[in-house]
Order: structure tokens, then C-alpha cells, then sequence
């Protein structure tokens, strides 16, 4: 079993990236996320494996650093909350066009606006839908707990580098706040130039007598050869779709009614099952762990089998389209939030299905 | 097993360290555990508190709105959430500062003078293990084995001399704790 800690879910992001071989990191400080560079700083990876950290001047010039990093093959990180996540839009659009590997944190926050410094998941939209310009996609992964901060860091870059995509971690200021107990995994080494030259053939690692200019861009003066990025793009999201799913459900098995959840709503959820349960009524959980792809298939086949979901999310009503378009049948599905920083109590939610499901 | 407490103070009072050390302890002994902080504004010169959740199994909800134990540093922390311990619950409070007791029948209720006493023996800076030691008397949720361990966890390595400082207080604080009758 790996090393076993107490830890803050930005802290167990920090420390998973160095121990995952991270080459670079660049941010620049917000709450609720600040911990995940301070952490950096104060471990000075660059003493245990090599990694820079370095705080940009700026969210636009972080993920722009992030963009070099990537281009020339680096496993390279940044992270941030909500407002510096918005600036960062134009240059993840960039990163997806030249289809380059990074992880990008988003600790999310209340908005619109600079907003406040309290959890939400208002970010859904940005993160699923694109966020920045043009046809593309974002893996997106939705952490539950501090130890998926860590797990999910990790793969993270696994899949960036499977994909050459960019991969976001849609968490919340609760869950990069709360202290839990986590397994670190055990240290990776960072890869040498040798290995990263030949693990990334396509990244602008120097030109070699014996092959070709290597270019890293989005632009494509030329519509019809942009046309066949797009179709690349579009033909790796269907495969993305097709092998990268994620989800967990608990107590669908008898369940006539289900909570769909992602990250912190998620564990409330599974509270509020608990306290439902004690009613005598049958509710499960479903919870989506990758956002991008979504879990279309499995929503779709429960959609069939029970009579109601509520959609608990502390936003207006983000994830609860994706919901609706993959059950595409005549069940009620209706949405329970709350906004702005605020954390629905499991008994409201409770509260919600009674009213909104059971006797709505 | 699953114990859900609050503890609510002033910032600078230590809950969210006391908390810390209970959860750490918790690790230690192989349990689950989530310590959810109050962040922010409210941090910054007024009330700060830690939901700490230890249990045998997975936990749920890091947030919640009802409590197996309060511990209560301060007047505004009591006025919150004395309502919020679940009927049979306990409440340990310190009277340093408090004007108005608690007043509910239907939960156990305790005060431990730590303040005053930590004042006298001039360890004022391990007021909150004492309180600690308090809750341990009336919940063992964590052996002292694991308290140790707990403690050399979270504090940072400079502090290790601290610790049987820390012990002691908790000692202190498991004589000093005592039932309160709510009178009509």
C-alpha cells in the first residue's frame, strides 16, 4: 500500500503531479486553489525530481507557458478557480487545435463575475461545452473526494498523453478545502529527453537530420485542410467517447428513483440517500465521473428502469441537458441547486425529491 | 460507528487544528475521516469552525447540517449551533465569555473551564487540547497510541517537542470536563 496521509484535495493535486513525473507547473495564485502552488513551492520539487514550478504574471500567460511546455512534449499542469479559469479559455482552445497533452484544475467558485470564494459547480457548461472557441473538447474528470484529487492527477495525464488532448479536473473549493485521508501512489520518475522524444514523436523537441520539420499549431490557412483537423478532432472524440467512460452508481439495483450527481453534490447525495432510505424510499445514485465523455449509455439504460431523477448540482441547471438528452424518454427529471457558493443540505435535497419527484 | 462533530470558535482559538489532530489521530487508527473547514471571509477576524467526520466506513456527505457533538468556543458559535446537535447528542462548551448557557434538555450538555485553566498554568497555546482531552473522556473515539501519532503527523517537525505539552493538556482536560443539569 503507497504512503498514507491526511490531506487537503488541492494538496493531494500538488503532490500527485510530482509524484506522477509532472515536468512543469504554472499558475498564478486564486482562492480556493492557491494551496496547490503554495504546496509546490514549499515540497521545491525541483530538489526531488527535477519539476519547475513557476508562478506566471498571469492566468493568460500560464496556460500559455502551458502551451510551450506542451509542444515540446513536457507533461506540463496548471491550475486555477473559476475567473482565472475564464481567461485561460482562448489559450485551451489553442492547446485543443494543435492537440496538445496538459492538465488544467479548475477549483470551481461562485459566479458570474468574480463572484465569491465558495464552492459551486457553475463551471459545468465551460468545461463540457467547450468554454473557448470552435468545435472542440475537453476530457473532463469530476473528483469526489480528496483521493480522487490524487487518482485523478494522475490520469489525467495519462489520458492528455493517450489522446494528446487537453484533460481538466472539475472540482470545487469544498473538496480542494476539506482535509481526507489519501494513498499516494508511488513516485513515477520523471522521463528522460531520450524517452520523451521517443514516447511523443510529434513534439518540437529539436530538428533531426532525418525527418521533417515538426510544427505545432492550430492554424490552418486553408479551409479544407482545417476542415480535416476538425474531422481528426471529431473522429478522436468519438473514440474518447467509446473507451473512456466513467461513472459510479450506488443502490440502483432496487431503486425507483435516482439522484444524478457529480463531485461534492455527489457525496451530499449519498447522504441524503441514506436519510431517504430510512423513509422506506428507494433512491440511488448515479455519479458521472467523466463529464467529457458522459456517461450517455448507462443514464439511458437506467432511464428505463426507474420512475424519477433529480439532477443535484450547485449551479441552475447545467448537467441536468446531458441528463435529459441521454434518458430521451418520459420519466420526470428535474434539477435541485443552489448557487452562488452555497452548499445544498442533504436534507433539502431529500426535501427536493419528495416535492419535485415523488410528488410532483 | 460514525461520529459527526462541529467544532466553532474564534479564529486564533485553534478549532481548526484541534480538529486536524482528531482526524489525524483518526487516520492513524485506520478509520475514515473528512474535516471540512469554514473558508474566507468569515476566517479573517470572526468565527471559524471544522465539520470533523470519523466513522468505520466510507463517508458521505462532508457537510452537514445536524451533529453528533458540538464543541463550542464561543457565544456566536453557541447561539449557531446549539440547535443543530441530533436530539441525544452532546454539546461541550467552554464558559469563558459565554452569557447565555445552553439550554436544551433533549441532548447532554458539558462545560470545561480550558480557557481559565490554561491561563493559570501558562499554556494558553494548548487551550484547545484541553477541550480536546474533554472530548476524548466522553467519546475514547481515538486510543492515546494514535493521539500520539496523530499529533507528530500534523505538527510540523520544529513543534515535535511540543508534544508532551499536548499530552498533558489532554490529560488535564479528561479530569476538568463536567455535566451540566439545564434547570427550568
Amino acid at each position: 500500500m503507497g504512503e498514507l496521509r491526511l490531506m487537503k484535495g488541492n494538496e493531494a493535486v500538488a503532490e500527485a503531479a510530482i509524484r506522477a513525473g509532472c515536468d512543469g507547473y504554472f499558475g498564478y495564485p486564486i482562492t480556493p486553489q492557491s494551496e496547490v502552488m503554495e504546496y509546490l513551492m514549499a515540497e521545491r520539487p525541483h530538489e526531488r525530481t527535477g519539476m519547475v514550478v513557476l508562478q506566471a504574471e498571469s492566468e493568460v500567460a500560464a496556460i500559455n507557458m502551458l502551451y510551450g511546455g506542451a509542444g515540446t512534449g513536457k507533461m506540463v499542469m496548471t491550475s486555477s478557480s473559476s475567473p482565472g479559469i475564464s481567461l485561460m479559455q482562448e489559450g485551451l482552445s489553442y492547446m485543443a487545435g494543435a492537440e496538445l497533452p496538459a492538465v488544467v484544475v479548475n477549483i470551481v467558485r461562485g459566479g458570474p463575475g468574480l463572484g465569491t470564494i465558495q464552492p459551486s459547480q457553475a463551471d459545468y457548461f465551460q468545461a463540457v461545452k467547450g468554454g473557448g472557441h470552435g468545435d472542440y473538447k475537453l476530457i473532463v474528470l469530476a473528483p469526489a473526494s480528496v483521493q480522487e484529487m490524487c487518482d485523478h492527477t494522475k490520469l489525467g495525464f495519462d489520458l492528455a498523453f493517450k489522446y494528446r488532448n487537453p484533460v481538466m479536473i472539475l472540482s470545487d473549493g469544498a473538496i480542494g478545502q476539506m482535509m481526507e485521508k489519501v494513498v499516494l501512489f508511488d513516485p513515477i520518475p520523471r522521463r528522460s529527453n531520450e524517452e520523451l522524444i521517443k514516447q511523443n514523436p510529434w513534439a518540437a523537441t529539436g530538428k533531426q537530420k532525418n525527418r521533417e520539420h515538426i510544427i505545432i499549431t492550430s492554424l490552418d490557412l486553408d479551409p479544407a485542410g482545417q476542415e480535416r483537423v476538425n474531422l481528426k478532432l471529431q473522429a478522436k472524440y468519438r473514440e474518447i467517447e467509446k473507451n473512456e467512460v466513467m461513472y459510479e452508481t450506488l443502490g440502483c439495483e432496487d431503486a425507483e428513483y435516482v439522484f444524478v450527481a457529480f463531485g461534492l453534490s455527489a457525496r451530499i447525495c449519498q447522504k441524503s440517500m441514506d436519510l431517504a432510505r430510512a423513509k422506506g424510499i428507494k433512491v440511488g445514485l448515479f455519479r458521472p465521473i467523466t463529464l467529457f465523455p458522459f456517461p450517455v449509455k448507462p443514464i439511458h439504460n437506467l432511464g428505463k428502469k426507474v420512475k424519477g431523477m433529480l439532477v443535484v448540482e450547485m449551479n441552475a441547471g447545467q448537467m441536468i441537458e446531458d441528463v435529459r438528452l441521454s434518458v430521451g424518454c418520459n420519466i420526470k427529471i428535474e434539477h435541485y441547486g443552489r448557487f452562488g457558493g452555497i452548499i445544498p443540505t442533504p436534507d433539502e435535497v431529500v426535501l427536493a425529491l419528495e416535492t419535485q419527484i415523488i410528488g410532483g | 460507528m460514525t461520529e459527526e462533530i462541529i467544532i466553532a470558535g474564534f479564529g486564533g482559538q485553534g478549532v481548526l487544528s484541534m480538529g486536524k489532530i482528531l482526524a489525524y489521530s483518526g487516520v492513524m487508527q485506520n478509520k475514515e475521516v473528512s474535516w471540512m473547514p469554514s473558508y474566507g471571509p468569515e476566517m479573517r477576524g470572526g468565527t471559524a469552525n471544522v465539520t470533523v467526520i470519523i466513522s468505520d466506513e466510507r463517508i458521505s456527505s462532508p457537510i452537514l447540517n445536524s451533529f453528533d457533538t458540538a464543541i463550542i468556543l464561543n457565544q456566536q458559535s453557541l447561539d449557531k449551533f446549539e440547535k443543530a446537535v441530533k436530539p441525544g447528542g452532546l454539546l461541550i462548551y467552554d464558559p469563558n465569555g459565554i452569557t447565555r448557557t445552553p439550554a436544551r434538555k433533549d441532548i447532554n450538555i458539558y462545560s470545561i473551564a480550558a480557557a481559565d485553566e490554561a491561563g493559570k498554568l501558562g499554556l494558553s497555546k494548548i487551550f484547545n487540547m484541553i477541550v480536546l482531552g474533554g472530548f476524548l473522556k466522553l467519546k475514547p473515539l481515538v486510543a492515546p497510541e494514535y493521539i500520539h501519532k496523530g499529533l507528530e503527523k500534523s505538527l510540523p517537525a520544529r513543534h515535535h517537542k511540543l508534544i508532551p505539552d499536548n499530552e498533558k493538556a489532554i490529560n488535564i482536560g479528561k479530569d476538568l470536563i463536567e455535566a451540566v443539569q439545564v434547570l427550568n
